[in-house]
């Protein structure tokens, strides 16, 4: 891969509404991307493997929690920080991202906001400093879009609970040392429980060939009669909300995310149009060149402003889910077609891993589809405006 | 072991460069800074280093207005413990040294640390200055620093080889790359910073030795020529006649 040469692109002078420290955030991120994963991303993503030798860096860099208390082992950081963090992340990979929005929205998140004080104090600070390595289960085979449908259950044994059931298509599952796990009472009330690696009956089977993703582990969970101590139940909150609130963490960092991937291609494009001649001129110089980055920019920005402002909104704790679940559709649509088009502008050289076009364009079609797919996303907005439920 | 660590800022090095008030001063609109890489990279973050071998306290010193707060919180998010900002427009080499000088003598430092010069101006003058002010010795464009007590061994690059110099504290060492590694700043310390100190001090009388008469950008690259490889005779007669490097 070539050296990386990245530069932010911000159009609206957005950085004028971020603070020092937002931006400091921010580039140390940047700096930390550049020099440990840049170098090395193509060829994890190649052999299909997430690199964990940077899971310390991670954790230095904040991509764990950065908002959970201090007193957790978090940064006590903001929303926004946490989106400009997962917007550096993927603006090298989403695979990268996804670990970091798993472990942070979908363990650390859950863990902090349902978990009492004893499960706080056991696993966040080594969550966040990186020792421990969580997934989340929720999605089965048979129930994606529609997780209430789980089958996945526990019966209270006496002293303990006893688990069954199969989780799909789990990132970080095949190394985690916990998982987050969403389950039925025998009531069919969903509750979280923290299942630990180790104990008997739980394994987590790698999922092999994919073309999307390469540069993150995914697995299955899958639980026959496995033994959950009591205390591993999450007290706070249950019913389908919870796993949802989580969701709505991780979609928020997703919506970061896309825009760091649509910057990538941008600014590989931007520069790559410059240095590309044809007809003795550079190809930046003809206009239907012009007409593709000219589109890119224009929805980049519009997704840093609908972004921004959601997390304003998100600080305050007054974003909905549904507007979440617009900013997650609208940022991974806009960033997959400027993959498309900058893979165009790059001619031959677009589908080389010499740029990273295609691999976020593959990396994306995971996306598009992950913590709520394209269309479920459109009708919760459907949903939202009209009052009418159009998902059954 | 008392250090003081000199930082300025810096344009990033992608800014493109104009001017203003008939190009007698640099355009900062939109212009991003940055600490300037010397100050940064090897005075800050070796100082850094000695403090955290052998105890002690770093603390920055920037002469400037407002607007160098945020890369003065990122001297404090790298490590420093805490920072001084001389308020003042830092107008030329001797004001700054001058600033940093009375200040660094009035609270008594065992080592003063600085860039070897600054990405924009490259003077190379303050570390030097500073020393003069302060009677001190001075060691420019150094490559390796080990403190051993109150000693400290320092290595410059010269041309085919290595000088080797020592002396003893207190003195100014100007600094250049070999000298540490650059550091990131962790979480933990984009945290501490927000509670460090950042004390803002008023500058002391001193002249302004410098005045400017403008600034122009340098000429533009030209078109690569290609010449035959047959045609010696050629190459040789523009690179004598035209571009006078032989």
């Amino acid at each position: 891969m070539r050296t990386d040469q990245y530069q932010g692109h911000d159009y609206y002078e957005m950085d004028e509404l971020l603070s020092e420290e937002h931006k400091l955030v921010r580039d140390a991120a940047r700096a930390w991307v550049k020099k440990e994963v840049s170098p090395i991303i193509e060829e994890y993503f190649e052999k299909g493997t997430f690199p964990k030798q940077l899971i310390p860096g991670m954790a230095e860099i904040g991509a764990f929690g950065p908002y959970i208390p201090v007193e957790y082992g978090g940064a006590g950081l903001d929303q926004i920080s946490y989106g400009l963090i997962m917007q550096e992340l993927e603006r090298c990979d989403s695979g990268l991202r996804s670990t970091s929005s798993v472990q942070s929205s979908l363990v650390m998140y859950p863990i902090w906001k349902y978990g009492n004080e004893e499960q706080r104090q056991k696993y966040l600070p080594k969550l966040a400093s990186g020792e421990f390595i969580g997934c989340f289960g929720l999605t089965e085979p048979d129930h994606g879009s529609n997780p209430g449908g789980m089958i996945t259950n526990f019966k209270d044994a006496g002293d303990h609970y006893l688990l069954n059931g199969a989780k799909m298509w789990i990132s970080n599952a095949p190394f985690a040392d916990i998982a987050v796990v969403w389950a039925k009472d025998e009531t069919g009330r969903i509750h979280g429980l923290v299942v630990e690696r180790g104990m008997e009956g739980f394994t987590t089977p790698e999922t092999h060939g994919k073309w999307s993703l390469r540069a993150s582990n995914t697995g299955e969970l899958v639980f026959d009669n496995v033994k959950v101590p009591k205390e591993n139940l999450l007290p706070g909150k249950s019913g389908l909300g919870a796993p949802l609130g989580c969701l709505d963490s991780a979609r928020y960092g997703i919506a970061w995310g896309a825009i760091g991937a649509a910057l990538d291609c941008y600014d590989s494009a931007l520069r790559y149009s410059k240095e590309r001649h044809q007809f003795g001129k550079p190809i930046a110089g003809f206009q239907l060149q012009q007409k593709k980055l000219a589109e890119m920019i224009t929805e980049i920005t519009k997704a840093q402003l609908l972004t921004l402002r959601l997390g304003q909104l998100r600080e305050e704790g007054r974003a909905t889910s549904a507007q979440i679940s617009m900013a997650k559709r609208n940022n991974v649509d806009m960033a997959m077609k400027i993959c498309r088009d900058a893979r165009q502008m790059h001619g031959g050289m677009g589908i080389t891993n010499e740029y990273p076009i295609m691999r976020h364009m593959m990396n994306l079609e995971s996306v598009v589809t992950y913590e709520g797919t394209h269309d479920i996303h459109l009708l919760i907005t459907g949903l939202d405006i009209t009052g009418e439920n159009a998902f059954k | 072991m008392k250090i003081l660590v000199c930082i300025s800022k810096a344009p990033d090095t992608t800014t493109k460069i104009s001017f203003t008030d008939n190009d007698t001063k640099f355009n900062e609109d939109k212009v991003q800074f940055i600490v300037n890489p010397y100050d940064e990279w090897y005075a800050l973050v070796r100082g850094i280093e000695l403090k955290e071998a052998t105890g002690g306290t770093v603390t920055t010193i920037t002469v400037g207005g407002a607007d160098h707060d945020p890369i003065i919180r990122k001297a404090l998010a790298i490590g420093a413990d805490g920072a001084v900002r001389v308020n003042a427009a830092n107008s030329d080499a001797f004001f700054v040294a001058d600033q940093i000088a009375n200040y660094a003598k009035a609270n008594g430092f065992d080592l003063v640390l600085t860039g070897k010069e600054t990405i924009n101006y490259n003077g190379s003058q303050v570390g030097a200055m500073v020393a003069e002010l302060m009677n001190l010795p001075y060691v420019s464009i150094a490559s390796k620093l080990d403190i051993d007590g109150s000693n400290a061994k320092i290595e410059r690059d010269v041309q085919g080889g290595v000088e080797v110099v020592t002396g003893s504290l207190p003195m100014v060492i100007s600094c250049a790359k070999g000298m540490a590694e650059q550091r990131i700043p962790n979480m933990r310390g984009i945290m501490a910073a927000r509670t460090k100190p950042l004390e803002v001090v008023e500058p002391s009388e001193s002249a302004n030795l410098t005045k400017v008469v403008g600034y122009e950008l340098p000429a533009e690259k030209g078109a690569v020529k290609m010449i035959d490889p047959e045609n010696m005779g050629e190459l040789v007669s523009l690179l004598h006649n035209e571009a006078k490097v032989i």
